[in-house]
């Protein structure tokens, strides 16, 4: 689903170049539940968001879906965005003067989906999430782990091949932390492929398979308990 | 452009953010007002002008005497002089392939009786032309003609007022009436755009008069239209030259203004016409100014406003937004705030020129202050353009920035 191959990305600073990822290998197959662990600044960021499209990298290949991720312009990378991958992040990211369901129902609108049917669509993953009886509450009017699955459902309404998730669980409680984790571990059930950035030891033993990161390479790569029980 | 779901993301986009649409609605609708109203009351000044040039024609010159103020050619100060019918005849050899139109006039003042009614009117005693000099406009009947002039003949053309004030309703047309002793019949009834006044006026056939008041060949004014194929400057020439050649035959000092002057509409219009024009160059001036300046602040609260949505553009893109449809978002989202805000404020301009009317037209000189269909339709494109420039540059600066970027921006 995801394979990147010798990944060089460098930030600029001033006239100095930053060279944060230097020379990333890795392949995440379909339905995998993956998280990459690190410490800030070891790149795992910049990693999700160039598998996200929204950073382009120097150097290497990225296949994403067996598609060479080559010369992209925002308008592609905004169709293969709204066609392959959902996004959850660490501060939710909802708009704010949109009620909970129109929020979900966004990608929708983007994919070009009609009104009604769309609201019908959003609605049902509301309720996949268990907020269906908030669908009419503005974000600021909901808790830190309710936006969290409302941004969830929003990453899960266009069907996407991957969900990216950016410390899902970053602004959260542990209680809410697991409710959240918990309803990814359902969704990689159901055979979606899952990409959780975090550095927190709890969240990455609840995956499946753990990447770490220091300095902009990768140190380990190991399967965790979690899939070993299954 | 249509599509039902962008504008409702638009109206939800304006609604939920009224503070910010409002301000920037504020803005051009201001704008819009004081462009209109300034529009508006230029146009009443104009109007005012253009009224007080409705009496006469405009191509008319009058030759006036009184009495000299300097002395010349050892002829004393203060000496009266008198136009004479030699003097009309003059005019006409010299200048005449330069006259359209040419009269003499004698004013009098006479009671004019019917019945019982009666009254002191001024009476002018003209030839023909008088009538396209003065814009004579002939209700009923005829004007005076060459052969009352030739007659001499007793008959007399009364303004609309006089034959309302001795006839009432009654039909005034073919009856006689009594002016100061003779009597003469009326074969004309006539209005006049020029106000009450004009129109409390008769008109006899100037050999009629010369023959009773008098017996002599004395006129107290000579009336003239130039060839309206002149350009003002050439009918400004003429009237000078005109004005010394006169001077000269009566020994009259070329410089004395009061004993003989000639005054030319040409001149009127051609100062009225500068400074109409100045004026309007100013309007535009300023009304551009004030527009621009409407534009410049509805630019900045849209760049403002773009600053503070980056991130929603962000999240919008993440989502599959494309680049074009957020800038299409925030142009359409612009133009409809523009056009709206000036439309109230043409809406709210014109109202108030609607009602100010014709209410200061005694004190400030506007009379009817109205814009033309034409600036308005000017105005509104001016806006719906400066709404997309507002919206356009901005916005798609902001739908550039890379999500990454955007997402990042609070």
């Amino acid at each position: 689903m995801i394979k990147i191959e010798k990944l060089h990305k460098s930030y600029p600073i001033g006239k100095e170049s930053l060279h944060v990822l230097k020379g990333i290998d890795l392949h995440i197959k379909e339905g995998e539940f993956v998280s990459i662990m690190g410490s800030s600044g070891s790149g795992k960021s910049t990693l999700l968001n160039i598998v996200g499209l929204l950073d382009i990298h120097d150097e290497g290949n990225y296949f994403l879906n067996g598609q060479l991720i080559k010369d992209m312009n925002e308008k592609k990378a905004a169709l293969l965005r709204n066609k392959f991958l959902g996004f959850v992040f660490q501060s939710f990211n909802l708009i704010s003067y949109k009620t909970a369901l129109e929020n979900v129902a966004l990608p929708l609108y983007y994919k070009g989906m009609g009104r009604k049917e769309r609201l019908e669509v959003a609605l049902n993953y509301l309720e996949k999430v268990g907020l269906k009886d908030w669908a009419n509450h503005l974000p600021n009017e909901l808790s830190g782990g309710q936006k969290q699955r409302v941004a969830i459902a929003r990453a899960l309404v266009t069907k996407p091949k991957v969900v990216l998730a950016d410390e899902p669980t970053g602004a959260l409680d542990s209680t809410t932390t697991d409710s959240v984790m918990d309803l990814l571990k359902d969704i990689n059930d159901e055979g979606m492929t899952v990409f959780v950035i975090t550095h927190e030891e709890e969240v990455a033993e609840q995956t499946k398979r753990v990447v770490r990161l220091k300095d902009g390479v990768i140190i380990s790569d190991e399967l965790t308990k979690a899939s070993k029980a299954v | 452009m249509f599509d039902i779901d962008r504008w409702r993301e638009i109206f939800q986009s304006i609604n939920k953010n009224r503070l910010r649409s409002v301000m920037s609605g504020f803005t051009v609708a201001f704008a819009i007002l004081l462009f209109t109203l300034l529009f508006g009351i230029v146009s009443g000044l104009s109007n005012t002008f253009k009224d007080a040039f409705a009496d006469d024609a405009q191509n008319a010159m009058f030759v006036r005497v009184w009495k000299t103020s300097k002395p010349y050619k050892g002829l004393q100060t203060g000496r009266s002089i008198q136009l004479r019918n030699t003097d009309y005849d003059f005019v006409n050899e010299e200048y005449g392939e330069k006259i359209q139109y040419k009269s003499s006039r004698i004013y009098k003042n006479f009671n004019l009786k019917y019945k019982n009614e009666a009254g002191n009117y001024s009476v002018m005693a003209i030839n023909p032309d008088n009538q396209y000099l003065e814009k004579t406009i002939i209700e009923e009947g005829r004007f005076v003609n060459e052969k009352d002039i030739r007659d001499k003949s007793k008959v007399i053309v009364i303004g609309r007022l006089i034959k309302e004030d001795l006839f009432g309703q009654k039909p005034a047309l073919g009856k006689r009436l009594n002016v100061n002793g003779s009597s003469y019949l009326i074969i004309g009834i006539f209005s006049d755009d020029g106000g009450d006044n004009e129109e409390r006026k008769a008109f006899i056939p100037l050999s009629t008069a010369q023959m009773i008041y008098g017996n002599n060949d004395y006129i107290n004014q000579i009336a003239l239209g130039y060839d309206p194929n002149l350009s003002l400057d050439e009918a400004v020439a003429f009237g000078n030259q005109m004005e010394r050649d006169l001077r000269k035959k009566m020994n009259i000092h070329p410089d004395d203004q009061s004993a003989l002057s000639v005054r030319n509409m040409a001149e009127a219009n051609k100062n009225v016409g500068q400074f109409m024009f100045i004026l309007y160059f100013i309007v535009i001036v300023v009304g551009s100014g004030t527009l621009v300046a409407g534009i410049i602040g509805i630019s900045n609260i849209m760049i403002f406003v773009i600053k503070e949505r980056t991130k929603e553009f962000g999240i919008r893109k993440a989502l599959g937004a494309k680049p074009s449809s957020i800038v299409s978002m925030v142009v359409q989202e612009s133009v409809l705030i523009t056009t709206i805000a000036g439309y109230i404020g043409l809406s709210i301009g014109t109202y108030v020129l609607s009602q100010i009317g014709d209410s200061l037209e005694e004190d400030y000189f506007i009379k009817d202050p109205t814009v033309s269909t034409g600036i308005v339709v000017g105005a509104t494109i001016i806006l719906i353009i400066s709404g997309l420039i507002a919206g356009y540059l901005p916005a798609k600066k902001a739908a550039n920035i890379k999500p990454i970027v955007a997402l990042r921006a609070d």
